[in-house]
């Protein structure tokens, strides 16, 4: 009986802490059906917060405004995330299978080199980053955003760790049927780290649709940004900014939610992985 | 890692082959960088002019500007870590409590509550959170802060104290459910049956938790305080959505900031390159600290 109070307890504690950090959700679903200018004067209030005095004007203006631009962000934003996800979870589990698998000279080096560039923060070198775009004529392009991050070290860490947990006699036993290395990896060792994959596609496509600072930095014209990019250039207070900007913050995020109550079960894996291993 | 037979002898190639991608990004994207902001930070760069000054750059470093960064970095760092650890292991510890049975579905429910926030862009979080705490009396949180018997504030504008608690408020909000994903990975690897005999012992959950709970956990706790101290370094975009490039005052400013406003804003790529130069020197100490203090990155070698 004791026990069952304070579960009851516990749940109720947890509630109340998950609808406080709710808010702020539950205000940007909202603020994308007001009018942007009552919220600029205002904030956010309590009363803003009644779900009452919806407009869809806003919406209206984020789709139409500036011949639509709003979806040339969109679009943007979708063909950074699939180049970007597709390259780089290829090119991250090939390195990540090759350190688990061999022993070479210079591995522990390497292996020490992916944990330290794992954690060490890259903003550091924005500065000699642009020089080095400039240097490549990538200022401004799809490819000199996401060129230096192609190769991920956590990703490469994470399917290092589960290209390691594999049973080992099948790479054995391929060999014995004349199988190449390549091979073995394409052919046997590759569709067995399928879950590995869709926990990093999701990591992965999420930093890439959030990713703010280094495409802040290499794309330049309204054209060629991306949502947040968008978003950001809709700070300032003039005509109807407010209005695309709340509306836009939350077209952008929905389909991020929408695609995290489907797959709940794979942003956690890919994230609890690295902690327990790590 | 299972010690596999070498591949055979005319294929010695094979394995340099699958980590060349990564030796290939790593030693144009970081190594050829870091060399470059090492020359820089001793030059002086405009357009048409790269002359060598020595120092200078380091010495320009004595400014009040520098110092402001210097210390909001330090204090934004140590504030996430005493918060986003204690809370979210607490938190997860109660969360795994109503893991069984009929808790299943109230477990899956809110840990996807709590961690909706991680989910969306830092410009998203930074429009709300203007809204949320805009100088206006009635805006929620001066509503909230009258409330509570305080006067309203101009949250973003009245100076470093409410700036920093704003974005320490940020960060608990957007990494509070990431961490505590991190601790619950931790929690299942802790084996039943020490909690079963303690019970039997007649400890209560409090004696549990300290005794069994937080030394087990020391390992995800670890690799939690090391991805805080290094994301606490490099905080920048929550303070650039908050108040754009710069700010009044200096409120917000942040090291990476700091580099930010040097390089793209005053033309200054030799002064924000020593400013790098020295942020990388910190973070490199502290690293060296940490791993000294938790063995963090002995993981390499095995």
């Amino acid at each position: 009986m004791e026990h069952r109070i304070a579960r009851i307890v516990v749940v109720v504690i947890l509630v109340a802490i998950a609808i406080v950090f709710l808010v702020p959700v539950y205000a940007l679903a909202l603020s994308a059906f007001r009018p942007g200018q009552q919220l600029l004067r205002y904030g956010i209030t309590p009363e803003s917060l009644l779900p009452t005095g919806f407009t869809m004007s806003s919406l209206h203006t984020l789709f139409t405004a500036r011949d639509g631009i709003f979806l040339q962000w969109f679009k943007n934003s979708v063909v950074l995330l699939v180049l970007r996800t597709s390259i780089s979870i290829m090119l991250s589990a090939f390195v990540g299978y090759g350190l688990a698998t061999y022993q070479f000279a210079g591995r522990k080096i390497l292996l020490s080199a992916v944990v330290f560039l794992m954690v060490v923060p890259i903003q550091i070198l924005i500065l000699p980053l642009f020089n080095l775009m400039i240097h490549f004529r990538l200022m401004n392009t799809v490819w000199g955003v996401i060129l230096p991050f192609l190769v991920l070290p956590f990703a490469v860490f994470f399917f290092r760790q589960y290209a390691g947990s594999l049973p080992s006699e099948l790479i054995d036993s391929g060999r014995v049927d004349g199988v190449s290395e390549f091979g073995i990896y394409f052919r046997i060792m590759m569709p067995l780290m399928v879950p590995a994959f869709g926990a990093m596609i999701i990591l992965i496509s999420l930093m890439s649709w959030n990713d703010f600072v280094w495409p802040l930095v290499v794309l330049r014209s309204n054209d060629m940004f991306t949502i947040p990019l968008g978003l950001n250039s809709l700070l300032t207070p003039y005509q109807d900014n407010y209005d695309m900007l709340l509306s836009g913050a939350f077209m952008a995020t929905l389909p991020v939610f929408i695609l995290f109550f489907l797959f709940q079960r794979f942003f956690v894996s890919g994230l609890g992985e690295g902690a327990v291993k790590g | 890692m299972p010690a596999l037979s070498r591949p055979f002898k005319n294929q010695r190639y094979v394995p340099y082959v699958f980590v060349l991608p990564f030796v290939l990004s790593a030693g144009l994207f970081f190594v050829y960088p870091v060399i470059q902001t090492i020359i820089m930070s001793f030059q002086e760069i405009a357009p048409g002019l790269r002359e060598f000054v020595g120092l200078d750059n380091y010495r320009r470093l004595a400014n009040p500007r520098f110092y402001t960064a210097l210390r909001n970095s330090f204090v934004y760092t140590f504030l996430t870590i005493a918060v986003l650890i204690p809370v979210p292991m607490v938190l997860a510890v109660l969360l795994n409590s109503a893991r069984s049975g009929a808790g299943r579905s109230a477990f899956t429910v809110l840990r996807g509550m709590l961690f909706l926030p991680a989910l969306m862009s830092v410009v998203v979080v930074g429009t709300v959170f203007r809204l949320m705490f805009a100088s206006s009396e009635s805006a929620i949180a001066n509503t909230v802060a009258q409330l509570l018997g305080f006067p309203p504030t101009e949250w973003l504008l009245a100076g470093p104290t409410t700036a920093m608690v704003l974005l320490v408020l940020v960060a608990t909000w957007r990494w509070t459910g990431i961490n505590i994903i991190y601790f619950l990975a931790g929690l299942q690897q802790i084996p039943n049956e020490l909690y079963e005999s303690a019970e039997l012992d007649g400890a209560n959950a409090f004696q549990k938790f300290r005794r069994i709970t937080v030394p087990l956990l020391r390992p995800v706790t670890v690799f939690v305080l090391t991805i805080s101290v290094f994301g606490g370094f490099a905080m920048f975009e929550e303070s650039f959505v908050l108040w754009g490039p710069t700010s009044p005052g200096n409120v917000g400013l942040t090291m990476v900031k700091y580099i930010y406003q040097q390089g793209f804003q005053s033309a200054q790529m030799g002064l924000g390159s020593a400013v790098g130069i020295t942020l990388l020197a910190i973070v490199f100490l502290v690293s060296l600290a940490l791993l000294k203090l938790t063995g963090f990155f002995r993981q390499g070698d095995e």
